[in-house]
């Protein structure tokens, strides 16, 4: 994602990189889609009573308020303001790993109703936990990005890293947007 | 020590794989150790996640990128002698090299499982293979043959030549584009481990129930399939976006040699519908290995959601093979007819229309898997609708053909094989995409004749067409023109006496995916068996041929076959930039015969002053 040599002097490599993204963006969003569609094939729109209703809502604002950050985050690292741009990343990130909290004690109870091993638990886990590793790799990426900030290595007129993490960590939210009314709202 | 020297990338990824391992093991074990599970599967998984991790940061994705994400510089690479075969390069020309040459070998060995799998059914009863041998000896041979058929024209032909051919200097992502090569080996290393983890019989497509209870052999396969998943992923992004962003000047979409375009159109597909798959072989892995019940119908599973699944993918896949193939065909019977390509505008809308169609056919593969019966209508009729924009491709194979000066070489001769072929591969594809005669035909031999009509006599002769048309341009030598011309016939009789056979065979009633049958077909497998015997022993030749003519070839010029498109217009090999003056499009590439017609220029020498040349 961060493919920034000079390979290709004369090409506009922004717009190579923007592009890279988005096509990958495409590519993802298909897995999602077998996903949420797998939910309805195997379970309906079946929805056991013990889901932590008042949890799952939580942690959706919790992610949906991280795509806010992230978005203050690159608009800080577009105008030059590295301060603002480190305090966002490093909130997202803090938001990020409540979520992934939220989802450890979701799993917990989870464990306990409904298994792996049951119907609805196959779902559950499964959609979670592919959208969990989602998360997770996107705090790498956010962390690499801080990292990298540190060191002062982006600029308001260079700074395609902050741009392409912060692009996935909102495609990382709309894929939660789906999923979140799959598991918990459909009945 | 050269040696030692020159594979030094990939002993470091060796030693870095082995430590992977050792962690993920570790980590399997810790984990299974909380619960009462069995161990094995998850060691195996782990072992192989972290290993393949290590394996790719050892031969290269850590001097070449890793290093920039902690912030230090990269490492570039080194040498020019046959060293860098064995280097995590990013040279698009290297990379398609060694992507030629991995599949090619794979071809071969899955070519030697064929073998095997005919001898053993050259008579009724047990002759060298069990059931369960036989099997897994089937599985290898069709996922093995996939992945030749998926990524040979892609990531081998494709690599090496769509940059040229749109006068680009590389791929968008020439890092990428070695990442999704040295993923590659791996996945064959998996598959040749699965006989000694008791094999797999599941066959490529891998149903479960079955391919959620068997063997260890199975997991391996999954998790070599998923791994194969990523890598033609990661291929189609790299070529749409080569082909978007990097077109030299002048190089409009109208311009774009006909291949360019059954790439994009292969690309969309191994882009999106790859998901898919990957999805389908994960919920097997989280079947076996975490205990899930995707499959498990006493917990609410159902079996027909993984068909559904992996027909998504792997109906359009085939059009991952066949759409490339359309490629190398056209472009050869134009260049070797010395006429316009017929229809040019009409056969980019047709692979276009491929695409979509692509995507609402698959459950023609359920017809007799229990899916309700409404949906078979639907499906028969998308299906079957396929037709039209596959029939406008053969029309445009035909009308270039027509009233030209052929020149029947090597390459042509397979081209219009390729167009003999696929007609017969289509027209058998109409019993099988009608409901009544597929439901007799399932799983016999004549669902085995029309798929290897389609992908072998279609998609292998293309290959082959491309090995030949572009040999000169890959190695700087002609390959043997007359040797050539013996493997043609060769294999293009005893191919269609096989597989013509087939089909007999399967409306006599041979099933399919079974080491015997009944006495009264002894016959007739007898035939085929020795059909596919000389078959196999025409590749022989083309083997001979191409090492010795690499080793000692005559020399090949810039454009031998004095065709038009880019690629034939800088040297053979091509330099490291590609073009030493990039060049500018100014007409079409397919105009002969058209007078005063011009493809493309160079760029004139520095900045617009045309005196330097
Ligand atoms: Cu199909």
């Amino acid at each position: 994602m961060v493919e920034a040599t000079a390979s290709h002097p004369v090409h506009d490599r922004l717009s190579i990189n923007r592009l890279g993204l988005w096509l990958f963006i495409i590519s993802d969003s298909f897995l999602f889609a077998a996903l949420l569609s797998s939910r309805f094939f195997l379970q309906g729109v079946h929805r056991p009573a013990e889901l932590n209703q008042p949890l799952g809502l939580v942690i959706s604002i919790i992610l949906v308020a991280s795509s806010l950050t992230a978005y203050r985050s690159e608009m800080a690292a577009a105008h030059g303001d590295q301060r603002g741009f480190r305090n966002n990343i490093l909130m997202t990130i803090g938001l990020g790993l409540l979520f992934i909290i939220g989802v450890g004690v979701e799993w917990r109870e989870a464990f306990t109703h409904f298994p792996p091993s049951t119907g609805f638990g196959t779902i559950f886990f499964t959609l979670t936990g592919v959208h969990a590793s989602h998360v997770l790799s996107g705090l790498i990426l956010l962390g690499i990005v801080l990292f990298l900030g540190r060191k002062g290595r982006f600029t308001s007129g260079s700074y395609w890293g902050v741009e392409g993490a912060v692009k996935y960590w909102h495609f990382v939210d709309v894929a939660w947007v789906f999923i979140y009314p799959t598991l918990y709202l459909v009945s | 020590m050269a040696a030692a020297s020159g594979l030094k990338p990939i002993l470091k990824g060796l030693s870095f794989a082995l430590v992977g391992l050792l962690i993920g093991a570790g980590l399997g074990l810790l984990f299974t150790s909380l619960t009462n599970r069995p161990s094995t599967e998850p060691v195996i998984v782990l072992g192989y996640v972290f290993a393949l991790l290590g394996w790719l940061l050892g031969v290269g994705l850590w001097d070449a990128w890793g290093r920039e994400w902690v912030g230090l510089p990269v490492q570039g690479e080194a040498g020019h002698d046959w060293r860098r075969f064995f280097r995590f390069t990013t040279d698009h020309k290297i990379i398609g090299v060694q992507y030629l040459v991995t599949f090619v070998v794979v071809m071969l060995l899955a070519g030697i499982a064929s073998v095997l799998m005919r001898v053993e059914l050259m008579a009724p009863g047990k002759n060298i293979l069990g059931p369960n041998e036989f099997n897994t000896t089937m599985s290898l041979h069709g996922i093995m043959m996939i992945a030749v058929a998926v990524a040979t024209i892609i990531g081998g032909f494709a690599n090496f030549l769509l940059p040229l051919m749109i006068g680009a200097d590389d791929v968008a992502f020439p890092r990428i584009n070695a990442l999704s090569y040295w993923i590659i080996p791996p996945v064959a290393v998996l598959l040749l481990l699965t006989p000694f983890f008791g094999g797999f019989d599941s066959g490529w497509t891998a149903y479960p129930p079955l391919s959620v209870i068997n063997a260890h052999g199975q997991l391996l396969f999954l998790l070599a399939f998923l791994t194969f998943g990523v890598s033609s992923i990661l291929g189609g992004l790299n070529f749409l976006t080569t082909i978007i962003k990097l077109r030299a000047p002048g190089m409009t979409w109208g311009r774009l040699p006909i291949f360019v375009w059954s790439i994009f159109a292969a690309a969309l597909i191994s882009l999106t519908a790859t998901q898919f798959v990957a999805y389908g072989l994960l919920m097997i892995i989280l079947d076996r290995v975490v205990g899930m019940s995707f499959f498990r119908a006493s917990e609410g599973g159902n079996p027909l959601l993984y068909e559904h699944i992996f027909w998504f993918y792997s109906h359009p896949a085939v059009y991952i093979m066949i759409l490339p193939a359309f490629g190398i065909a056209l472009e050869v019977l134009t260049h070797f007819s010395r006429k316009p390509l017929f229809a040019y505008k009409w056969v980019v809308g047709a692979f276009l229309g491929i695409v979509g169609l692509s995507f609402i056919v698959w459950a023609h593969h359920l017809y007799t898997s229990g899916m309700p019966n409404s949906l078979h209508i639907p499906f028969m009729v998308t299906t079957e609708l396929i037709s039209i924009p596959t029939g406008v491709v053969f029309l445009a194979a035909l009308g270039t053909i027509w009233m030209g000066r052929l020149w029947l070489t090597t390459p042509m001769l397979f081209a219009i094989a390729f167009v003999f072929n696929f007609l017969i591969g289509g027209v058998t594809g109409i019993f099988l995409a009608d409901v009544p005669t597929d439901i007799q035909l399932q799983d016999n031999y004549f669902v085995v004749a029309h798929f290897h009509y389609t992908i072998m006599g279609g998609e292998i002769f293309a290959i082959m067409a491309g090995l030949y048309y572009w040999f000169p341009k890959v190695t700087g030598r002609m390959y043997h023109e007359k040797l050539g011309k013996v493997h043609f016939w060769s294999m293009f009789l005893t191919y269609n006496v096989t597989f013509l056979a087939m089909f007999w065979a399967g409306i006599q009633g041979m099933n399919r995916r079974v080491a015997d049958y009944i006495p009264d077909l002894a016959g007739i497998n007898l035939f085929v068996s020795i059909a596919s015997f000389f078959l196999a022993a025409s590749f022989l030749i083309l083997v001979y041929n191409l090492v010795r003519s690499w080793a000692r070839g005559t020399v090949a010029s810039a454009s031998p076959w004095r065709a038009r498109t880019l690629e034939w217009q800088t040297s053979s090999p091509p330099p490291l930039e590609n073009f030493p003056h990039p060049p500018v499009v100014v007409g079409h590439p397919y105009d002969y015969g058209v007078p005063g017609s011009v493809h493309a220029a160079p760029a004139p020498v520095g900045g617009g002053s045309e005196d330097e040349r």
